[in-house]
């Protein structure tokens, strides 16, 4: 017996992408190929910590055979695939995505959006200045984190965050049908009445920014948030013993901000309401 | 009656030394030429006479030049560190059981165990990233069994909860092998090859039945023989517990008590079967592997082996003394009878964190001297005589922590630190050069470096290796490879003269708490720790938590309904110690008889005035678990709204 179990042998897949024979490892997904070619794919409810949701369709490739576009995020790569990135079908239906999206929802603090929307050459206000917005006001019930249901592509992964993913907690599902349809706790209550235990395992993998720190939503209110003047580092958190990573976003010698390494052996991204907020002692500077 | 302010005190960050000529005098602000002049004085003067508080909480660097300032400057082992009242017990237990005292596996193997017993620990709350390797556990199908006064929130993903009195474990670990003794379900080949004393445990065992164990522990007997079949039959089994255990006046027994079940089933050193005690502050395995406690030089090395004294005679240029020193507990003691008579104290807050506090007060105050190195003017820094301001371990230096899973991870600087604070390495190492010795180095690396030059299970883990590898679990005496994730696996080795010495049963009896419930104080109180919270709350307190409800005394619903008393409403808690007023918190979680307090709010109500200093007598941590109290109505309610 080897010390560490070393799994079932994993066999390489050859399919081709974009006409270049590429490996891939057994049950990796065409995503997983397509990052290791250095095909950029542009996702959105895809999260590296959690199950595909297939929710955003903005990844959809094109596979030879398949009557429909497929989501590279969750496809399997299969031996004698064919796949293509580039097509125009392709292109026409991020374009389209990224329409629908932009036009109803505020991507404004979407890393990397405003490039996809000039790349496919998408035009958000083609539906005129009637088309219908979610518009939500930001909900600040607490001093830890603010949710912001206008920025919200309703992607499931704070929900799978929360729920039997990692965290077990369940505070939050959706709620509603259709265009109706938000995130919400029970009752739709303040997250002060809900099960929440405020780990913010939720805003680590929100996509779009709708769930975020105090810190960010009031620094970004003031106009004061500066994302290019903060430093990023990684520590040990200082409570219990189990040893979580923390990434500390710091500006202007300020904690604003706190993140885990998603692969981090310890944490896998999640962390409790000690160590993603707990922090403020250290710059109680009188 | 004292007035309550709901809002938690909050801390501000020390920026500059502060020093007072006599202690009726309030503190002045001093340059640090000035405060270190001073400390260096008074220490000199106390060279026999002096103990060392290094802190868990700050860098395996800074403890290992701490307990090197202890041994080299001050020549004594009076070093030790708040491990002692958490889980010293764990550490003293594994290592009389398999001569190491770090946890057995690591957090990735409880994901693939077949069964998983979590006694003594609510770690849904007080380890939540942990738990979640937990929950991937129950999800991957391994059943979880529950073993907790309390019905926790941990006990609500369990298979089955075992509620045993306060301070039953023996009785019940007792029944379990037992059981798995008539059962016919013991390892036999592995208790024949790695272990020995087997004949006398289960001699010792053998009075426990399911029948007295359920009388004594209050746990039914079907519930414990279902543990122990699952546990035994078990392809993997992983056996983890918290301050449940080991906060008893007899700690280690309680651990010995466990490690027996996993020798008689041989759950121990294979990838998936361990035991794995979950510690409780950021570095405080660190601390102990540094040295930084008074019987093992860094790297856990026994002092007593004249081998190991070598060593670090030559490394350090130095004498040691070939006997151990005082642990915190004694050095308390020592305080009292005026043998220990200056402290230096990193980081660390006795004054809220001992059990029985105004004891704990009395002596500190009885010091010729003390010197205490924080972030914050904690209540044991208001003590003091000279306090010097230093960084933030975790976030304002650089250097490593290990967690409870041996694994060594760097900490890295991200603020600059506040005023004139400064790193606890540089400040003792200007210490030390006062007093004739000179601690020259360049950075926190340069420490690491000598602390693997002397320390073998640390030799493998250079600064760049522990970047690459996300941190790296001890032992690691190589640097070019990496050794299992469990420890112990030698005592598999088919070959004996591989195998090492084999684990000795622990023989250990029965002893129930040290404070009795009687008419007078029928309730027994036992502590704990919630979700946001930590500890004395001088860090937790500084954020807005919106879970925070402040102190209460938590009562079962029946007791609540037998007193009169409603949640909110404030009551007198009186031990045999010392008395609080606390609001009342039902919890439907607690037995009749059994009331839960945390020490997290000690600036509005000071849990630990009623604990009792009652000390296991191997690892000296005390029994906050289990006091005596009764609660009393005041003679005017005043009830406080709940207000989330």
């Amino acid at each position: 017996m080897t010390a560490i179990p070393l799994g079932v042998p994993r066999r390489l897949v050859e399919f081709t992408l974009d006409g270049e024979e590429v490996r891939a490892v057994e049950g990796a997904t065409i995503l997983d190929a397509c990052r290791a070619a250095g095909k950029e794919v542009p996702t959105l409810c895809q999260g590296d910590t959690l199950t595909p949701r297939n929710a955003c369709r903005l990844c959809v490739v094109e596979v030879a055979g398949s009557r429909t576009l497929v989501p590279a995020c969750s496809r399997r790569a299969e031996p004698g695939m064919e796949v293509r990135t580039g097509t125009e079908r392709v292109r026409h239906s991020r374009k389209v995505v990224l329409e629908l999206l932009a036009s109803s929802v505020d991507l404004s603090t979407t890393p990397l959006v405003a490039e996809w929307v000039k790349k496919y050459e998408a035009k958000p206000d083609r539906f005129g200045p009637d088309a219908a917005r979610l518009d939500e006001e930001p909900r600040v019930d607490n001093e830890l984190y603010v949710r912001d249901y206008g920025k919200c592509v309703l992607c499931y992964k704070c929900v799978d965050a929360c729920g039997d993913q990692w965290q077990n907690t369940f505070a939050i599902s959706v709620s509603g049908r259709g265009f109706d349809a938000r995130i919400a706790v029970e009752h739709d209550a303040p997250l002060t009445d809900s099960a929440c235990v405020y780990c913010g395992n939720c805003i680590e993998v929100c996509p779009t920014g709708a769930l975020s720190f105090k810190s960010e939503f009031d620094m970004r209110a003031a106009g004061t948030w500066d994302e290019s003047g903060q430093t990023e580092t990684t520590t040990v958190c200082a409570y219990c013993g189990v040893g979580c990573n923390l990434t500390l976003h710091v500006q202007d010698n300020e904690i604003v901000k706190v993140t885990s390494p998603h692969n981090n052996p310890v944490t896998h991204g999640n962390l409790c309401i000690k160590g993603r907020f707990g922090y403020q002692h250290v710059q109680n500077r009188g | 009656m004292r007035n309550r302010d709901r809002t938690p005190k909050t801390y501000t960050r020390l920026t500059h030394p502060l020093v007072r000529d006599s202690r009726d005098e309030p503190f002045r602000r001093a340059s640090w030429e000035e405060a270190l002049d001073r400390a260096a004085r008074e220490l000199s003067a106390a060279r026999d006479a002096f103990g060392m508080f290094s802190c868990a909480r700050a860098t395996n660097e800074t403890n290992y030049v701490a307990q090197k300032f202890a041994r080299v400057v001050m020549g004594t082992n009076n070093v030790d560190s708040c491990n002692r009242t958490c889980h010293a017990p764990s550490v003293a237990g594994l290592s009389a059981a398999f001569g190491s005292g770090g946890g057995t596996s690591s957090y990735e193997e409880i994901e693939h165990t077949d069964v998983i017993v979590m006694w003594g620990s609510n770690a849904r709350l007080t380890h939540p990233v942990f738990f979640q390797h937990v929950l991937r556990g129950i999800r991957n199908g391994a059943r979880m069994y529950a073993v907790d006064p309390r019905r926790t929130s941990t006990a609500e993903w369990a298979e089955s909860w075992l509620g045993p009195n306060v301070g039953t474990d023996i009785p019940l670990a007792h029944a379990v092998g037992r059981e798995i003794i008539h059962a016919g379900l013991v390892n036999e080949a592995f208790v024949e090859r790695a272990t020995t004393g087997f004949e006398e445990y289960a001699a010792l065992v053998e009075p426990w039945t399911l029948s007295l164990a359920e009388k004594v522990t209050g746990v039914p007997a079907a519930a414990i023989r279902e543990l122990a079949h699952a546990y035994a039959r078990a392809e993997r089994a992983q056996l983890c517990w918290t301050l449940g255990i080991t906060e008893h006046h007899n700690g280690t027994d309680n651990v010995r008590a466990l490690i027996n079940l996993s020798l008689l089933t041989g759950h121990v050193g294979r990838y998936g079967s361990g035991l794995q005690p979950l510690r409780g502050q950021n570095n405080v395995q660190g601390g102990g592997d540094m040295g930084a406690i008074p019987n093992r030089l860094p790297g856990f090395q026994d002092i007593l082996d004249p081998t190991v004294r070598l060593k670090f005679e030559s490394a350090w240029d130095t004498v040691t003394q070939p006997h151990y020193g005082l642990n915190l507990t004694e050095m308390f003691e020592a305080m009292e009878d005026g043998t220990l008579r200056a402290v230096y104290c990193i980081g660390e807050n006795p004054a809220q964190s001992e059990a029985d506090t105004e004891q704990a007060v009395r002596r500190l105050r009885a010091l010729d001297f003390l010197l205490v190195q924080d972030i914050f003017l904690t209540r044991t820094a208001e003590l003091a005589d000279v306090v010097l301001p230093a960084t933030a371990g975790w976030a304002e230096t650089e250097g490593t922590t290990t967690n409870s899973e041996r694994r060594v991870q760097r900490v890295r600087r991200a603020l600059a630190p506040p005023g004139e604070a400064r790193e606890d390495i540089d400040i003792i190492r200007d210490l030390a050069a006062r007093l004739g010795h000179d601690f020259a180095y360049a950075d926190a690396e340069a420490v690491w470096n000598e602390l693997r030059s002397v320390s073998p299970d640390h030799y493998g883990m250079t600064y760049e290796r522990l970047e690459r590898h996300q941190g790296i679990q001890w032992p690691c005496p190589s640097t070019s490879a990496l050794e299992p994730p469990f420890l112990h696996g030698r005592l598999w080795e088919p070959d004996p003269s591989l195998r090492g010495r084999p684990a000795p049963f622990g023989i250990v009896r029965h002893d129930p708490p040290v404070d009795l419930t009687d008419e007078e104080y029928p309730l027994r109180l036992t502590t704990g720790r919630r979700l946001d919270s930590y500890n004395t709350g001088v860090q937790s307190g500084g954020f807005a938590s919106p879970l925070r409800r402040g102190e209460y005394v938590e009562l079962s619903p029946e007791d609540a309904e037998r007193y009169g008393v409603v949640v909110g409403e404030e009551v007198r808690v009186t031990s045999r110690r010392g008395s609080v007023v606390a609001p009342v918190w039902i919890d439907t979680g607690l037995r009749p008889g059994l009331a839960f307090m945390t020490m997290h709010f000690p600036d509005e109500v000071d849990t630990n005035a009623l604990t009792i200093e009652a000390n296991c007598p191997i690892a000296g941590t005390a029994e906050f678990k289990a006091s005596a109290i009764r609660i009393e109505k005041l003679p005017l309610v005043t009830v406080v709204p709940y207000v989330r």
